[in-house]
C-alpha cells in the first residue's frame, strides 16, 4: 500500500519536474543560455491561468491556454528584452556575456515576481483542474488530476523528443546544439534558431506552470525555489543534456517523495540536495553530462 | 594657483549648524503646539492579504476619528512602510519611523517572527510599539520576563495559547458534544507561533476528549501535501487540528483533490481572508476556522458597521489583522487622550488602562504580574474568539451559540463520524 502510494504520487511529481527542467535544459544546451528567470515565467503562467478563470470567468481549457500564451510572450520578452541586447552588445567583452546573461535574467525573474507580487499579492494561487475527481488505483485514491498531470507531462516529453528528432526544424535545432558554427555554415540562420527554441521553451514552461498551479498551486514566493530546482535537477542530470535531465528529474521526485513518507515532510528537500553535492563531488559534469 | 575661498568643508559644516538651529527652532515650537498630528507608524505586509488590511483598516479608523475633530484637537497621522514580509526590512522601518518621521507609536505586523525581531528596538527606543496579529507567546512573556525593559510593547492579538484555547472551546461543543468525535491529528507548520500552540493543543484537546492519535509538523515551504495528509488517514483520525498560517490555499485544495475524508478545524490564517475561496476555487467549503471576527458576524455593535465601511472602501472584508489594527489605532486615541500626552512612558501607562470595546469585543491588557504581560485578555465578556466555517463560498459563524448563523456543513467526500 504504501510502496504503491509511494509510486504513484512520486511519478506525478517526477512528470512535472522533468517537464519544467526540459525547457530549462535545452535553452542551456542550445544558445548557452542559463535562464534564472525560469521560476517567474513558470509562476506568471500558473497565475495568468488563475486569473483568467477566477477574475474573467473563462473556462478551464481556455485559462490553461491563456496561460501558455502569456508564458511563451514571456519567453520572447524573455530573449528579446534580457538575453538578446547582452549577446548583440559590443561593449560587453564576449567572456563576461554569459554572467550578464545569469544576472540579467535572474533580475528579470525577480521584476516578474514583484510585479506578481503587487498585483496579485503574494498567497498562494491554484488552478481549477481540468479534470476532477479521484480514482482508485491499487487501493490509494489518487485524483484524476495527478494522472491527467503525468499523462500530460509524458505526452508533451514525447512530442518534443518527435519534434527534435523527426523534423527538420527540430534537427536544426539538435545540430545547432552540438555545433553552432556548422550550423551557420550549412546557410541556417543561428537567430532564428533560437527564436524556435525559445518559443518551445515559453510553449513547456508554460505548460509545466499550469499544470504546477493546478496540482500543487504556486505563489510568488515559489519562483526561486522552482528555478533553483530546475538548476539543480539539470545541473545533477549534466548541463544541456536532455535525457540526463528527464533521468535526474526522476530521482530527485522519488528521492523527496521517499523522505516525505519514509522520514518526514519537513526533510523532503535535504537528501536530493545531498546527492547533488556528492555527484558534483564524483562526476562534475552530471549523470549524463559531455565533458 | 593659490585658492582665495573657503573649503567646501567650512560651508557644508555651516549649513549643518545652522540647519540643526532651525531643526532645534522648529521643534521647540513644535511641541508647544498642541495641534501637532499624534504619528503613528503602520509597518506591515502590504503584497500579502493578511497584512494588506492593517494599513488600511488603520488609516480608515484616523480618517474616522479625524472627521470627528482628532483627539482633542490633535489629528491622527497614520505612516505606512512595506515590510515585504522581512523581519530586516520592519527593523529597518521601525528605526525610520522613530528617528527621522518622528512617530509617537507604531502599529506592525501579523508574523511573530517580525514582532519578536521589533520587540527590541520598542525597548532601545523607548517607543510604544503594538501588534495586531502576531501570535507567539514569547512576545508578552518578555514583557513580563524584564518589564522595565521591554514594557513598550503590546501584544493586540490573541497569544498561541489563547487561540488553543479558544480551538478547544469550540471543538468540545461542535465536535465532541453534538459530533461524539473521540480522535484528532494535530497538523501544524514549523514557525514561532505555533511551538507554543502545539503545546496548548496537546493540553487541552485530551481535556475536552479528543485523543491525539499524531501529531505532523511540517515546513512552511511545503507544496505537496500528499504525503502529509495520506499520512493523517493512516491514523485514522476523526478530525485534523490545523495550526496554519504561512500555508493555507495548498494544503485546502489538496485536502479537497485528495478527497480526504477527514474535516479540518483549528487555526487557518489565510482562510480568514474573504478572497479564500476564489483563491482555493471554493475548495475551501467546509474549512473550519478560529477567528476573532467575521463580515457577518455583530461580536460588538461595532463589528458590522466596520466590515461593511472597509468592504465599500477598499472592495475586500478586511483580515483578521484589519478589525485589531482598526481596533488599535481607536484605543491609541482613547489612551493619549486620557494620557493628555504622547509621551512614550505616559502612554504606556494609559495603554495598560485600556478598557475599549472594539470590533472584536472588550479590550483590555494583562498586567505586569500576569504571565501575559501586555497581552489582551482573553475569556467570556472579554474575547473568546469565534469559530467560523466557509459555507457556499462565504464565511459563516458556527460558535458559539450566541452569534452562530448556521450549523456545520460538509462537502459530500467528509464522512463525520467517530472512529
Amino acid at each position: 500500500m504504501l510502496a504503491f502510494q509511494i509510486l504513484i504520487d512520486g511519478f506525478a511529481i517526477s512528470a512535472l519536474y522533468a517537464l519544467g527542467a526540459t525547457g530549462f535544459t535545452l535553452i542551456f544546451g542550445v544558445s548557452g543560455v542559463l535562464n534564472l528567470s525560469h521560476g517567474a515565467i513558470m509562476v506568471l503562467a500558473a497565475v495568468a491561468a488563475w486569473a483568467a478563470a477566477s477574475t474573467l470567468h473563462m473556462n478551464t481549457y481556455a485559462g490553461a491556454l491563456v496561460g501558455v500564451a502569456v508564458a511563451l510572450v514571456a519567453a520572447f520578452a524573455t530573449y528579446f528584452a534580457v538575453v538578446q541586447p547582452i549577446q548583440k552588445s559590443r561593449r560587453i567583452p564576449n567572456e563576461e556575456k554569459e554572467i550578464f546573461v545569469l544576472t540579467g535574467t535572474l533580475l528579470w525573474g525577480i521584476m516578474i515576481q514583484e510585479l506578481i507580487a503587487f498585483f496579485f499579492t503574494n498567497n498562494a494561487k491554484t488552478v481549477l483542474p481540468i479534470v476532477e475527481g479521484v480514482v482508485d488505483i491499487f487501493g490509494v485514491r489518487t485524483p484524476k488530476n495527478e494522472i491527467f498531470t503525468a499523462l500530460v507531462c509524458c505526452l508533451v516529453i514525447g512530442l518534443l523528443w518527435l519534434m527534435v528528432n523527426r523534423t527538420r526544424t527540430g534537427k536544426a535545432v539538435l545540430a545547432a546544439s552540438m555545433n553552432p558554427r556548422g550550423v551557420t555554415l550549412l546557410g541556417l540562420e543561428l537567430t532564428s534558431i533560437y527564436v524556435v527554441v525559445w518559443a518551445i521553451y515559453g510553449v513547456l514552461a508554460g505548460i509545466a506552470g499550469v499544470l504546477l498551479g493546478m496540482f500543487l498551486g504556486v505563489s510568488s514566493y515559489s519562483v526561486g525555489p522552482l528555478t533553483a530546482s530546475a538548476f539543480s535537477i539539470v545541473v545533477l542530470g549534466g548541463l544541456g543534456s536532455v535525457s540526463g535531465s528527464l533521468i535526474a528529474a526522476f530521482v530527485v521526485g522519488y528521492l523527496e517523495t521517499l523522505t516525505a513518507y519514509l522520514v518526514s515532510p519537513a526533510y523532503r528537500t535535504i537528501p536530493a540536495l545531498l546527492l547533488l553535492v556528492i555527484v558534483m563531488y564524483i562526476r562534475p559534469q552530471g549523470l549524463l553530462g559531455r565533458r | 594657483m593659490k585658492n582665495t575661498s573657503r573649503s567646501p568643508i567650512f560651508w557644508s559644516l555651516r549649513g549643518l549648524l545652522g540647519g540643526t538651529a532651525l531643526g532645534l527652532l522648529t521643534m521647540a515650537s513644535g511641541q508647544a503646539l498642541a495641534a501637532d498630528p499624534i504619528k503613528i507608524g503602520v509597518i506591515a505586509e502590504a503584497q500579502a492579504i493578511a497584512g494588506a488590511s492593517i494599513p488600511q483598516a488603520a488609516q480608515m479608523a484616523a480618517d474616522e476619528i479625524n472627521a470627528k475633530g482628532g483627539v482633542d484637537g490633535r489629528k491622527i497621522e497614520i505612516i505606512t512602510y512595506d515590510n515585504h514580509s522581512s523581519s530586516a526590512d520592519s527593523v529597518r522601518a521601525f528605526q525610520r519611523a522613530v528617528n527621522e518621521d518622528k512617530v509617537n507609536i507604531v502599529i506592525a505586523s501579523y508574523i511573530s517572527e517580525v514582532v519578536l525581531a521589533l520587540e527590541p528596538w520598542a525597548s532601545r527606543l523607548k517607543t510604544p510599539f503594538i501588534t495586531p496579529g502576531a501570535a507567539s507567546n514569547e512576545i508578552s512573556k518578555s514583557v513580563h520576563s524584564d518589564y522595565e525593559k521591554n514594557k513598550y510593547t503590546f501584544h493586540g492579538y490573541l497569544t498561541s495559547a489563547a487561540l488553543a484555547l479558544s480551538v478547544c472551546d469550540a471543538a468540545k461543543e461542535l465536535l465532541v458534544d453534538e459530533k461524539h468525535m473521540k480522535s484528532a491529528v494535530i497538523m501544524s507548520e514549523d514557525a514561532a507561533w505555533t511551538k507554543p500552540l502545539d503545546v496548548g493543543y496537546e493540553e487541552c484537546l485530551p481535556k475536552i476528549g479528543l485523543k491525539v492519535l499524531d501529531h505532523i509538523r511540517f515546513s512552511p515551504d511545503t507544496t505537496d501535501f500528499t504525503p502529509i495528509f495520506n499520512k493523517i488517514e493512516g491514523a485514522k483520525p476523526d478530525v485534523i487540528i490545523t495550526g496554519i498560517s504561512h500555508v493555507g490555499v495548498q494544503p485546502t485544495v489538496q485536502w479537497k483533490n485528495q478527497q480526504v475524508p477527514i474535516p479540518m478545524l483549528g487555526i487557518s490564517s489565510q482562510a480568514t481572508n474573504s478572497t479564500f475561496g476564489k483563491d482555493t476555487n471554493d475548495a475551501s467549503e467546509g474549512v473550519l476556522y478560529q477567528g476573532v471576527s467575521g463580515p457577518d458576524v455583530p461580536v460588538t455593535p461595532k463589528s458590522l458597521p466596520f466590515t461593511q465601511g472597509f468592504k465599500a472602501k477598499f472592495g475586500n472584508f478586511p483580515s483578521y489583522a484589519g478589525y485589531t489594527s482598526y481596533d488599535e489605532v481607536y484605543y491609541i486615541a482613547d489612551a493619549v487622550k486620557r494620557a493628555g500626552s504622547t509621551d512614550a512612558d505616559k502612554l504606556v501607562e494609559a495603554l495598560e488602562k485600556t478598557d475599549w470595546e472594539g470590533t472584536i469585543g472588550r479590550i483590555q491588557f494583562y498586567g505586569k504580574d500576569d504571565p501575559f504581560t501586555h497581552s489582551i485578555k482573553y475569556g467570556k465578556g472579554l474575547i473568546t474568539g469565534l469559530m467560523l466555517q466557509w459555507q457556499d463560498g462565504k464565511q459563516v459563524a458556527v460558535w458559539p451559540k450566541e452569534v452562530a448563523k448556521s450549523k456545520l456543513k460538509f462537502p459530500s467526500f467528509i464522512k463525520v463520524t467517530s472512529n
